[in-house]
């Protein structure tokens, strides 16, 4: 789960990180009162799950709060990577000295919460390792002793020369550490760090993305999630306890397990067709998971054909023979369905499935072919 | 041979009366799998299906019956806990089938395990089995058969579709090990092919990984030094869009490295035979055998 900047920045400051004035805005016109309450010059920016901001036009800078209230028009309610923004982030323009960037992820390979600092901040990190790679700094800690001074210090020299800065640098970066566990965090940034030029050192912007297995053990935490941000169906899998993601394609595909639902969208384009979504009912029977499934299958209208791949293991084939007559009698499907199923149960929701009118094949080839073929008819 | 498991795994189900654990202790009862302990805590004294015995903790399950192996079907809120009680009695070999532990908390739990020699396979794994021999975790028993092809795989129901494509073919597996879809698991391919190339019963050797993380790349170069046997591998998420998370924690593709293009391109590169699907897996066999 993203955490909006502003949700970001609220976590950072609670674990005592240095971070400047901000208040969130939903209308221009309480963008208007905020920019009036700090007066001077403000930046107005939106808050949406998606990078480039600036590139594409949400990050504004005003003179004055008419300014501010003009700009907060223009960006709530526009459309960024697809995208609706709801909110907008009003906060005084900093006077900026140097731009910095400090960040936390869990690193597979050392299998260690890794500490990455560079120089060069305030644009894309990713950007800045495969140019200058040598402007990136990176510490695997080890989470028994957490971030130990001395590290933190080191790191801190790595981006000022200026003792009390890279003292105030390193105090920043065990805080982030602390905040990384104490929120479940599986990313934690602070780009820009910045330097003002009285010398102080502040989080200018932040992201935090959370691990989703946190959720259920920090319901302060899961109370951020932002749903009007997130894409509607997405919503919709994840309240049925679904995975689903939505492609460009046609063939819309319900699969048990992220494996073989990859494996499933990857023989679709092998077929020549292109997978309309990822979809993971998961490991559990639910015959009400399949409706709800379907359901969201149904409802993109670039959906041509449906496809079914299950080899049960957990999931069992009788349960889902049942939940998709049971779909099928709550709305008529408009389009073609192959079923794949094989596994546990498999005679049992073969015969139910006959029962009900449906056929069900045993090879996955066969399978995605005829997908395939039958959302190329309808199309034709 | 086979690999991890075999007739003298003695195993303890941690979460022996629980809704999964029950069910697929009887399972693997069924199989033929030595269990010899269940660990439930608060229901130390009673018999699982009036034959193993239920403990309060592992480390009394190890005391009373020797076991050697755990397997961990609790869920994912005290899941963690489950391994480090594991490690902590001198476990040599945990299988955590669990899914949803957050990864804070297995960056804590892998050096755990690891001071105390254990080693952890999963979590968010379908577990391991030796056809015939022992099987410890979820995959069906039936689909399986024994013979001299070694299977590593990251996936869950992927892993049975493979299976399922060898066996129907008439080719039979020495052991097939799920590793797991998290983006931290205590056992990875390189630990798996080492042991394959090991394994006097191993002929050739099926990986299949995912897009996400560098693992594959590794795992290619080490096949590349080190694994004389011959090797097929499989990528999923061929058609995944970057940076989205396809269900496993671990299948996220970050950066050029975790794409499935250049992990099959690795793959080819040390030599390995690439699958563009399932169903290929037989003939590269054949042809490599």
């Amino acid at each position: 789960m993203n955490l909006h900047e502003y949700q970001a920045r609220d976590i950072l400051r609670r674990h005592g990180i240095p971070v400047p004035p901000g208040e969130v805005a939903s209308t221009p016109a309480e963008a208007r009162a905020i920019a009036e309450r700090f007066g001077g010059k403000v930046v107005v920016k939106a808050q949406v799950h998606a990078g480039g901001r600036g590139k594409a036009g949400g990050v504004r800078l005003a003179k004055t709060a008419t300014e501010a209230e003009a700009h907060a028009k223009a960006i709530l309610g526009m459309t960024i990577k697809g995208l609706t923004v709801h909110k907008v982030l009003v906060a005084p323009a900093a006077d900026i000295a140097s731009e910095s960037y400090v960040g936390i992820i869990v690193d597979r390979a050392s299998q260690r919460p890794m500490l990455i600092v560079s120089p060069a901040g305030g644009i894309d990190i990713e950007e800045v390792a495969a140019k200058t790679p040598e402007q990136i700094h990176k510490l695997a800690i080890d989470p028994r002793y957490g971030l130990l001074a001395h590290q933190a210090l080191t790191q801190g020299f790595a981006l000022y020369r200026d003792v009390k800065q890279a003292r105030a640098a390193a105090d920043i970066m065990q805080k982030l550490y602390t905040a990384v566990y104490a929120a479940g965090a599986s990313l934690a940034e602070i780009n820009p760090l910045v330097t003002t030029p009285d010398g102080s050192v502040q989080a200018l912007d932040a992201k935090i993305s959370i691990d989703d297995n946190e959720l259920e053990r920090r319901p302060d935490i899961a109370a951020l999630r932002d749903v009007s941000a997130e894409a509607p169906e997405e919503v919709a899998a994840r309240e049925a306890g679904l995975t689903f993601i939505k492609l460009d394609g046609y063939v819309g595909c319900c699969v048990n397990g992220a494996g073989l639902a990859m494996a499933t969208m990857d023989l679709v384009k092998y077929y020549g067709g292109e997978p309309a979504n990822f979809l993971d009912i998961g490991g559990s029977s639910n015959p009400q998971k399949v409706v709800a499934a379907l359901r969201i299958i149904t409802g993109d209208p670039n959906v041509k054909s449906i496809l079914f791949n299950i080899f049960g293991g957990i999931t069992r084939g009788d349960d889902v023979a049942n939940g998709i007559v049971q779909a099928t009698k709550e709305f008529p499907l408009k389009v073609p369905m192959v079923i794949r199923l094989t596994g546990t149960n498999e005679r049992e929701g073969i015969a139910i499935l006959e029962r009900a009118g449906f056929a069900a094949l045993a090879d996955m080839d066969e399978a995605v072919k005829q997908a395939v073929a039958k959302a190329k008819g309808k199309a034709a | 041979m086979s690999i991890f498991i075999d007739k003298n795994t003695r195993l303890v189900v941690q979460g022996i009366t629980g809704r999964d654990g029950s069910f697929h202790a009887k399972q693997m009862i069924a199989y033929g799998t030595k269990v010899v302990a269940g660990v439930t805590p608060g229901k130390g004294g009673q018999r699982f299906e009036d034959t193993v015995p239920v403990f309060n903790t592992v480390a009394e399950a190890v005391h009373e019956t020797q076991a050697n192996t755990s397997v961990i079907y609790v869920p994912a809120a005290v899941a963690a806990s489950a391994i480090f009680e594991a490690a902590d009695a001198g476990i040599g070999l945990i299988i955590c089938i669990t899914e949803g532990i957050p990864v804070l908390d297995m960056t804590r739990v892998l050096p755990f395990v690891h001071e105390r020699g254990a080693r952890l396979i999963g979590p968010n794994c379908p577990g391991l089995i030796s056809p015939n021999k022992s099987k410890v975790g979820i995959i069906p028993g039936n689909i399986c058969k024994p013979g001299n092809i070694g299977l590593v795989s990251r996936s869950g129901t992927l892993t049975y579709e493979i299976i399922h494509q060898l066996t129907t073919h008439g080719l039979g597996q020495s052991t097939c090990v799920g590793i797991g879809g998290d983006p931290l698991i205590g056992t990875n391919f390189i630990h798996c092919l080492e042991a394959f190339q090991a394994d006097a019963e191993t002929a050739a050797i099926v990986m299949i990984g995912e897009i996400g993380g560098t693992d594959e790349q590794q795992a290619a170069e080490f096949v590349k030094h080190k694994v004389k046997k011959p090797v097929v591998g499989f990528i999923a998420g061929q058609t995944a869009p970057p940076g989205r998370r396809m269900g496993h924690a671990g299948a996220i593709i970050s950066g050029a490295s975790g794409t499935a293009a250049d992990k099959m391109a690795a793959l080819q590169d040390a030599g390995i035979s690439v699958m563009k699907r399932p169903a290929d897996v037989v003939p590269l066999l054949k042809e490599r055998m």
